[in-house]
């Protein structure tokens, strides 16, 4: 692979198919790759799995008619805490979902990345999630428990990704990358879980000026495209570089009353 | 010093709160919402100092802050508890959370996720969560700010954390804005521990979709020592937004 994989918002979506399974990072309302988004809500890609701790980038896709189906735990835009897009697409019955417990989703990733079909877990145990999730089975653990009996676990499935999209703080031009707020969330996992990643970041530097190392989480071994978009988690917060635009996510989160006032949104949104 | 007079019910709920977690020791304390975060840092400014808390976010906070402040900065760490981490730590059982409930059983079964039929909800609300991993795998309690027929219902539309007698570790309490329950009973049915101060027996089984179990233990919820009204009002929460959640 090249050495060098800085490339435009539109090259990054340009391989995204109709049909795909795309994983995006950060995590609610927070660090998500918004100006990755708005690329690919100017290609016509539609009927796409969204895998996502949810957040406006559910919503938008959602009532933008680009997604089949959402696979998540939770979808919130943390200071308004129903996403109201995602929550007119789901009343009106307009998308499948497929639903886990926000941890049985990350050990999902961990499954696709480590590439078993399952990883094992007391979480979801006497939950509904077996009702509302017919993919969702049990195992018997070939070990003797503890206690002496049987026991049964839930086989939380690998979730495999075609493409994920993230934004982090700051990257190289080959494509290893750093964050600098308070928490990675499992944006690392979605870049192993899926086949190609591509990533925008507030600031292409050096590789030197990425310090301290142990906050350079992803590496180029996962990452097929870096794009250099300063502001580039749109109005979700990235700490330390901007906090979430509250003002501009509830003019964002307004426009699920009204269907002009959306597709106005949309346009000018995604062509900014 | 404080009049007792003065005392507002949501102070009431916060110390209800802080007992919810008395006796935890060196585990993580994880409460969410303004006045189980304001319950939980009193408790640790007072009668729990080894419980170990976040800010909000992924510190853990050394000292004590007031609600409105997380992820300041400033504020001193002990340590850097991501998401990722957070899991290991439910997983691991050192932890005791208190999260909402849109709707409660009386066995405990906790709904948070959508109401009516899910394949097509009347109100889709926030998912799953983190609801079935915590109520299997460490201790967990509720708060309801908004004590109606409509949350402590018969039976959940949809069981996210999971109560008594279908595999939950420990639920252990409930406290909403007209008393505290717990579940100390020989089949796990929810029990009127105490009533707030002020309230009735009678308007809290009227306010509950079920019969609540009702002993000879039920008390009235006690108020807050002068220390405690002092930490509230002055230190935990010195804007005040716990009178948004409980109102008088």
């Amino acid at each position: 692979m090249a050495l060098v994989k800085t490339m435009t918002a539109d090259e990054a979506v340009a391989g995204i198919e109709s049909g795909m399974t795309v994983g995006i990072g950060g995590w609610g309302s927070r660090r998500k790759p918004m100006t990755l988004l708005k690329a690919l809500l100017r290609t016509d890609v539609d009927d796409l799995t969204v895998v996502s701790y949810g957040g406006p980038d559910v919503g938008i896709l959602c009532a933008a008619g680009r997604v089949r189906r959402v696979v998540f735990a939770f979808v919130s835009l943390d200071s308004i805490p129903l996403e109201p897009h995602f929550r007119a697409a789901r009343e009106s019955g307009a998308i499948e979902v497929e639903e886990y417990d926000e941890g049985m989703f990350l050990l999902g990733l961990q499954a696709a990345a480590w590439n078993v079909p399952f990883l094992p877990t007391r979480v979801g145990l006497g939950s509904d999630l077996f009702r509302v999730n017919p993919r969702l089975k049990t195992v018997i653990s070939p070990y003797r428990a503890r206690s002496g009996g049987e026991e049964e676990l839930v086989a939380m499935p690998a979730l495999p990704l075609d493409v994920s999209l993230l934004h982090l703080n700051r990257a190289d031009e080959r494509g290893n990358a750093q964050f600098l707020g308070p928490d990675l969330y499992m944006d690392d996992l979605f870049a192993s879980a899926a086949e190609k990643t591509f990533l925008s970041c507030e600031e292409v530097v050096p590789t030197a000026e990425l310090t301290p190392f142990h906050t350079l989480r992803i590496s180029r071994l996962q990452v097929d495209g870096v794009v250099e978009a300063p502001g580039g988690a749109g109005f979700t917060s990235c700490q330390p570089d901007y906090e979430r635009d509250e003002d501009a996510q509830k003019a964002y989160a307004v426009t699920s009353r009204d269907p002009e006032a959306w597709t106005a949104w949309l346009d000018e949104w995604r062509n900014s | 010093m404080s009049e007792p007079s003065e005392i507002t019910r949501a102070e009431v709920c916060c110390v209800a709160v802080a007992e919810c977690f008395r006796g935890d020791g060196e585990i993580l304390a994880n409460p969410i919402g303004t006045i189980p975060m304001i319950g939980g840092r009193l408790a640790r400014a007072t009668f729990e100092p080894e419980l170990v808390m976040t800010d909000g976010y992924a510190m853990l906070a050394a000292g004590i802050n007031a609600v409105g402040t997380e992820g300041d900065p400033d504020l001193v760490a002990e340590g850097w508890n991501p998401y990722r981490t957070m899991f290991d730590v439910v997983w691991g059982g050192k932890r005791h959370v208190m999260m909402g409930a849109t709707q409660v059983d009386r066995y405990g079964n906790q709904n948070i996720a959508a109401l009516g039929d899910p394949a097509k909800p009347k109100v889709q609300l926030l998912g799953f969560r983190g609801a079935p991993g915590n109520t299997v795998c460490n201790p967990t309690s509720y708060f309801v700010p908004n004590h109606s027929p409509k949350v402590f219902v018969g039976q959940v539309d949809l069981v996210t954390g999971v109560g008594w007698g279908r595999g939950c570790l420990e639920i252990r309490r409930v406290v909403s804005n007209l008393g505290v329950f717990d579940f100390d009973t020989d089949d796990h049915r929810m029990r009127l521990r105490s009533v707030h101060p002020g309230g009735t027996v009678e308007e809290v089984q009227e306010a509950t979709g079920f019969e609540l179990v009702i002993d000879d233990t039920l008390d009235e919820s006690r108020l807050p020592t002068d220390e405690e009204l002092a930490l509230i009002r002055d230190v935990l929460d010195p804007q005040g937004l716990r009178e948004a959640e409980v109102r008088p």
